[in-house]
């Protein structure tokens, strides 16, 4: 089936979102759509799947023109669709999920749950995507889910498959399987649409590859093209990304974690017997994929989850049982990963999350009362500081961009005397612009002599800034590595190769390895042969 | 590195959130233990040595009129007590020993409670001197009084699994029983009253779906203000027009129980069940249908998912917003009928604020069951036994007078006990309250 | 475990261009208070007419004669509003008489039903803010008035410090209750809602109970109402005996006050409100979001509770199970139409205070019941809270979204 987008334009108030985007996918071909976060990527495909209207344009399949009301009419035409946040209901089985919408029924409305499983079964098996029918989806590693979702697609006899960032969630390991899954699916006759910002991932799988940034079509490539220009062409101008940094002048011990061991609510340990210090003036990175412990690590030694085991130390004070606002006024400065749950009230005023964790201190408060002015100036004083962009400090915060925002919670962190700052994914879903102040923050504290402890998914971020390198991989740290280790080493460690198996590993891999390339987008932009397995 | 290789479900790999119940933990297994070993001794000590000695607890199961006469129920009063309460409290033992599954520990509570009430009843007998309890008219008496909060328990089920918190349960019922009252008066015709009812309970909810579905309005507080509507109209209403008019507008006939052939002869459950009213036949059905098409249907699959993940129903092509102000609806129609089953089915006439607060009890039992329609149903069961219990000790002096007010308290203690995590967490479908907008 | 590699959230689609009076009108919350106010009145109307005897018998020939239906129907609304604001407001008949009473009795009226409607509004209002729903203004009002009543009418204190004592006991009594729901929010997560639905009906049976028990049920024992409160535990009159209103007014008035710094000058707001804005960002940024249930319901309680010393130490002369009179669900409607702020809930606690003072005096003089005003009621805030619904009845366009809704928990999960 061919599928053609024709100046598909999608609007949001004074937003465009998509300026007359022109896209041609051919049947059999694995065509990767490139751009940075906030591209306009993701709202292309919702346009497509019929979860929005466009403003203007035309989609044509097999050259005759639709139009698409809803994600039916979509499916109807054979577009299936495996979005970011997987569209899976936890609760309900496999099955259940597989079928929920076109569900085969006995008469009166009555589910055939045999004939479903049958099905399930038929399909997995036709392409080689194992699933359980009957496991219930929550109880599914984010792989099998994955595939869930494209085995969900596929029994729709979906022709064209859209594939929304589906790496973010997975190991390298697991990212690989999809790419196979991607090239026998397209071996087989479906097309595929991959969406990502990930250069490696596109070079290894695509066939084709569009660039867009700021809504509009950069341009059309092959796979072949170099990794640095498909990077300029995405962000749009040369990429200089590594940040300027002087060698770190570690000092004393600051934060020391010894045997740390946190059991979540539903009684799995999600950190295991995790040691580390970190120094003054230096940033200690902790990377590895979402999902291994790194949440739960950090909420602790702000106090926020309880330790199960072990001990942490701030300049040797045991802070072990110590709750949040001791640490917090102990010296620590805390940059939550998801800004908008655990950094920010969206319904508070610029001014108000200011002073969120220094409100009833002096010079804010006087007594119970709070100092209206000086919270106020202090405001104004920030934004000035860190140019936020905001019209008044009296606007909430909800009306701020994403990287605004998170300047907002860097100020506010900041802009106390800090003994250790603990950063998580401080640059996920900001602009390139904010990322790069966002990073420079982050080594001026350095510099500064505060102790950074650095937690990020991004290798890039990690190789270009941290002094020190540990992985956690299952709640352990698995490996720790000194500043300047190549990006595959570190992506060995993080699919949870053990160090001493790092050598033997590296030696299969490292045949194939290129240079490091531009740090800042280190696994990303290197030319290594996917092929090459690291086993 | 064949994708076929790698099926297996790798545990240590399984995402952060876990629906399947994660083992319980030690302290919980101890503490629920602890809590069944405390009402068996209850029992033993309380209810067991706390009786009259030498007295037999006599429970009469048949009218004397009926075809197959069934022998009262005479077991001696606190050796019966006494023996319940061993077994409640082996049950809390092996509960801290060694700990029940989750299925287990359910007939576990079931176990416990029956075995609470029995030796309660025993030990009340005593203090009459062994007065009979007329055990039948007490179940008959739960049943009646359940009926309504049955029929209003699906009626939260109904709303809530698609998404739409039913807060104003009480205002259909009363609508509905408004409505039976009024249309049967003026028809002559009951069962004209219960389409009335249906349709009052349907309009109810309709404004519930509209003010929540479409003007998103906080579902809570809409409720709460549907109920505040409800009672000021209806009650304006009935001063209005129907307190003056009492004769034409406000005197229904009532149902009347029709004994089932056959079915009504079996000793007990015959009576019991099957000599009922046709609103009673109504609710046997409704707890049929709703218990199986919820989990068996399509359109029990379509509601669930819609109530757990909308965004992804709507991907699959589910048109969320009309199930749901389809399930609102039904849902508003059935409480509906548990109005009418106040007056057509019970006493007739329509009074001011006749529901009082039977559809928070409702309420009370849809979370008390856990938004399970069976569970929804053997808590109003419960709760209605609680009621009936009250007229029932009235009349048998037990040892200790306990004032009626504490029975009536119980439905809303348990309650509170259940949503306090003390008999095991509750969880709402997970869209439960929260508006869809597409996109 | 969400990975948001890529999160692109438009903002809302912005409505197409448009003159920007209509829109300025449509999105300014006092135009829409007042038009909803407006279109529940006209429901009103429509349901006055509805129970007017003419008026229907007009109807039954509508068809043949549609004008009389209309005059009567015009007629009965005429008269029933009418007598609402003599009621509430002014009354020119009782004026003539030229006395004191005759002049200020509706307001009196007014004032008195206003002040427990304040005082419960400013209750739920405040739990609101901090993100919680408090439905148990019934029980905690039940549980203020026992509390002041049995101090009143028990204790024998000398003047000046009785009627003190008895108000500090009621605010503490309804403080116990409503803690009691923080309390279990905080420790187990039982959501408040369910909890203080639950407690009034407690509440009520806790009530009837000691309505039958010596010591507390007034001699002969024969009627489920208490011992009358002590003359010196009376909060005293404003006006003069002939008139109800008395010092709660004042209590009504300081409480707004406190509500007022303690939401907009204190750091203890401040952590309330950060715990209804976002309990996470609040609880990593050090505040104790448990501590925050707890302290809020505990003020949320005290603030019901003073709205039942109000009604016992200030209106009613002994405790009945009717002490709560449908305050603790209609200071739901009062806070909603406040928007959850001080002087909104002043001003929204004086309406319905008015809506109930002559509703009164509306069933004795035109006999419309006076039920009329809980559906007016009701209307108005769910008009309130639809303003895109009171936009489009009155052709007005504009944006803004529901009262208070976003600091609400949404489901029983939150």
């Amino acid at each position: 089936m061919k599928l053609e987008l024709r100046g598909i334009t999608k609007r949001f108030g004074s937003l465009i979102a998509n300026d007359s985007i022109d896209l041609v996918v051919e049947p059999g071909e694995i065509h990767a759509l490139l751009g940075e976060n906030g591209a306009g990527k993701s709202t292309l495909m919702n346009v497509l799947y019929g979860l929005y209207q466009p403003d203007g344009g035309q989609i044509l399949v097999d050259d005759e023109p639709v139009s698409f009301h809803d994600p039916g009419d979509a499916m109807a035409a054979g577009i299936g669709m495996v979005h970011q946040h997987f569209m899976l209901i936890p609760v309900f089985t496999v099955a259940e999920n597989v079928e929920l919408g076109h569900e085969r029924t006995r008469g009166l409305g009555f589910l055939d749950k045999r004939r479903a499983r049958a099905q399930v079964a038929e399909v997995s098996k036709k392409y080689g995507l194992e699933v359980p029918p009957d496991a219930l989806v929550a109880d599914l590693p984010v792989g099998v889910q994955q595939r869930v979702e494209i085995v969900k697609a596929l029994i729709r006899d979906a022709k064209v498959l859209i594939l929304d960032e589906p790496t973010a969630v997975l190991t390298p390991q697991e990212t690989d399987e999809l790419m196979d899954v991607m090239r026998s699916l397209r071996d087989g006759g479906t097309s595929i649409v991959f969406i990502t910002h990930k250069l490696r991932e596109v070079k290894a799988v695509a066939d084709r590859i569009t660039v867009i940034r700021r809504g509009k079509v950069v341009g059309e490539v092959g796979p072949e093209t170099p990794a640095p220009e498909l990077a300029s062409m995405m962000v749009g101008r040369p990429v200089q990304l590594t940040v300027d940094r002087k060698p770190a002048h570690a000092g004393e011990p600051v934060l020391q974690v010894e045997g740390a061991r946190v059991v979540d609510a539903r009684g799995q340990v999600s950190v295991d017997d995790v040691s580390f210090t970190v120094h003054a003036g230096e940033i200690f990175a902790i990377a590895g994929v979402q999902g291994n412990g790194q949440t739960e690590l950090t909420e602790a030694l702000l106090g926020i989850l309880p330790l199960d085991g072990g001990r942490i130390t701030l300049d040797g004070r045991d802070v072990t049982r110590a709750d949040v606002h001791d640490i917090l006024t102990a010296g620590v400065g805390y940059v939550p990963e998801d800004r908008l749950h655990d950094g920010l009230i969206e319904g508070f005023t610029i001014a108000e999350n200011l002073i969120l964790d220094a409100h009833d201190t002096a010079p804010f408060a006087r007594g119970a009362s709070l100092d209206l002015a000086r919270i106020r100036s202090n405001a104004e004083e920030r934004v000035a500081e860190y140019d936020v962009r905001t019209q008044s400090v009296d606007a909430p915060a909800s009306t701020l961009s994403g990287g605004n925002q998170q300047k907002v919670v860097l100020a506010r962190e900041l802009s106390r005397p800090l003994r250790l700052l603990v950063a998580s994914q401080p640059t996920r879903g900001v602009d390139v612009g904010s990322m790069e102040f966002v990073h420079k923050q982050l080594v001026a504290a350095r510099d500064q002599g505060t102790a950074v402890v650095l937690v990020s998914t991004e290798l890039d971020e990690v190789l270009g800034l941290a002094d020190r390198i540990a992985v956690m991989y299952r709640g352990s740290i698995i490996g720790e590595v000194p500043s300047g280790t190549s990006a595959e080493e570190i992506g060995l460690l993080m699919a949870g190769t053990r160090p001493e198996q790092l050598d033997h590993a590296k030696l299969s891999a490292a045949a194939v390895s290129g240079p490091a390339g531009n740090p800042a987008f280190g696994a990303d932009t290197d030319d290594r042969d996917q092929e090459g397995e690291a086993r | 590195m064949s994708v076929t290789e790698a099926p297996e479900v790798r545990e240590e790999d399984a995402p952060a959130r876990r629906y399947t119940e994660p083992p319980v933990t030690l302290r919980r297994r101890f503490g629920t233990g602890a809590t069944v070993v405390v009402i068996g001794l209850l029992c033993v000590i309380g209810l067991g040595l706390g009786s009259h000695a030498g007295y037999d607890a006599t429970f009469q199961l048949a009218r004397p009129e009926e075809f197959f006469p069934v022998p009262d129920l005479v077991l001696p009063a606190r050796i019966t007590s006494i023996v319940l309460g061993l077994i409640v409290i082996a049950l809390g033992v092996v509960q801290m020993a060694r700990g029940f599954s989750r299925s287990g520990l359910r007939w576990v509570l079931v176990v416990t409670i029956f075995c609470f009430v029995a030796s309660f009843l025993c030990w009340s007998t005593t203090g009459g001197k062994g007065t009979p309890i007329d055990l039948l008219g007490l179940l008959e008496q739960t049943l009646f009084l359940a009926i309504p909060l049955i029929l209003g328990a699906l009626a939260g089920v109904m709303c809530e699994r698609s998404g739409v918190i039913n807060i104003a349960i009480e205002g259909q019922m009363l609508a509905g029983a408004w409505a039976g009252a009024l249309f049967g008066s003026v028809t002559h015709n009951l069962y004209v009253g219960v389409l009335a009812a249906i349709v009052a309970g349907a309009a109810m909810g309709w404004l519930l779906a509209v003010f929540s579905i479409r003007y998103m309005v906080n579902q809570v507080v809409l409720g709460v203000v549907l109920n505040v509507f409800a009672l000021g109209l209806t009650g304006f209403i009935y001063d209005a027009i129907m307190q003056p008019n009492t004769l034409t507008l406000n005197s229904p006939a009532v149902f009347q129980q029709v004994a089932i052939p056959g079915l009504s002869k079996i000793p007990v459950i015959g009576p019991l069940f099957f000599d009922q009213t046709v609103i009673v036949y109504i609710t046997y059905v409704l707890i049929v249908v709703v218990d199986v098409a919820l989990f068996r249907t399509r359109w029990g699959l379509r509601t669930r998912a819609v109530g757990e993940h909308p965004k992804a129903a709507d991907t699959v092509g589910i048109k969320v917003l009309w199930v749901r102000y389809r399930n609102v609806m039904l849902g508003g129609g059935i409480a509906g009928i548990a109005g009418a089953a106040l007056t057509i089915g019970a006493i007739g006439g329509f009074s001011k604020d006749i529901s009082s607060g039977k559809g928070f009890i409702a309420l009370a039992a849809v979370i008390f069951g856990r938004w399970s329609p069976r569970g929804a149903i053997a808590a109003a069961l419960l709760f209605g036994f609680a009621d009936a219990l009250q007229t029932v000790l009235a009349t048998i002096n037990p040892p200790v007078n306990i004032p009626s007010n504490f029975l009536a308290m119980l439905p809303y203690l348990a309650t509170l006990f259940a949503v306090a995590g003390l008999v095991g967490k509750v969880r709402a479908p997970a869209a439960d309250g929260e508006p869809y907008v597409k996109g | 475990m969400t990975t948001t590699a890529e999160t692109e959230t438009p903002p809302a689609p912005a409505p197409e261009p448009e003159t920007p009076r209509r829109r300025s009108l449509g999105s300014n919350t006092v135009v829409v208070t007042v038009l909803a106010f407006v279109a529940a009145m006209a429901v009103g109307g429509i349901l006055i007419a509805f129970a007017d005897e003419q008026t229907r018998t007009a109807s039954s020939y509508f068809f043949a004669y549609p004008w009389d239906t209309f005059r009567y129907g015009f007629a009965a609304i005429g008269n029933g509003y009418l007598a609402l604001f003599e009621g509430a407001i002014f009354d020119p008949g009782r004026a003539a008489n030229g006395t004191l009473n005759g002049y200020l009795g509706p307001i009196s009226e007014t004032l008195t039903s206003a002040t427990p409607l304040i005082l419960g509004g400013l209750s739920v209002g405040l739990a609101f803010r901090a993100g919680l729903f408090n439905i148990g203004g019934q029980g905690q009002i039940i549980l203020g008035a026992v509390f002041a009543g049995f101090v009143g009418f028990h204790w024998d204190m000398p003047i000046g410090i009785h009627v003190i004592a008895a108000v500090l006991a009621g605010a503490l009594g309804g403080a116990l209750w409503g803690g009691l729901a923080g309390l279990l929010k905080a420790k187990t997560g039982a959501h408040e809602v369910i909890s203080t639905i639950m407690l009034n009906y407690v509440a009520l049976d806790l009530l009837g109970y000691l309505l039958g028990v010596k010591g507390f049920q007034a001699p002969p024992y024969g009627q489920a109402i208490s011992e009358n409160i002590d003359d010196n535990a009376r909060l005293p009159h404003l006006l003069g005996s002939s008139m109800r209103v008395n010092v709660s007014l004042f209590i009504a008035l300081l409480g707004a006050v406190f509500f007022w710094w303690l939401m907009t000058r204190s750091t203890l707001g401040f952590k309330l409100r950060a715990v209804g804005g976002n309990q996470f960002a609040a609880r990593t940024a050090g505040i104790s979001v448990e501590r925050g249930y707890i302290v809020v319901m505990l003020i949320a309680g005290a603030l019901a509770g003073l709205a039942g010393v109000a009604q016992i130490l200030g209106t009613n002369p002994a405790i009945t199970g009717d002490i709560d009179a449908g305050i603790g669900f209609d200071a739901i409607t009062v806070a909603l139409l406040g928007r959850a702020n001080a002087g909104g809930t002043v001003l929204a606690g004086l309406l319905f205070g008015a809506l109930r003072a002559g509703g009164v005096q509306m069933q004795s003089s035109t006999g419309t019941p006076v039920d009329l005003v809980e559906v007016i009621q009701a209307l108005i805030v769910m008009f309130i809270a639809a303003p895109a619904l009171v936009r489009a009845i009155f052709r007005l366009r504009g944006r803004g979204g529901a009262v208070g809704a976003g600091e609400l928990a949404k489901g029983w999960n939150g």
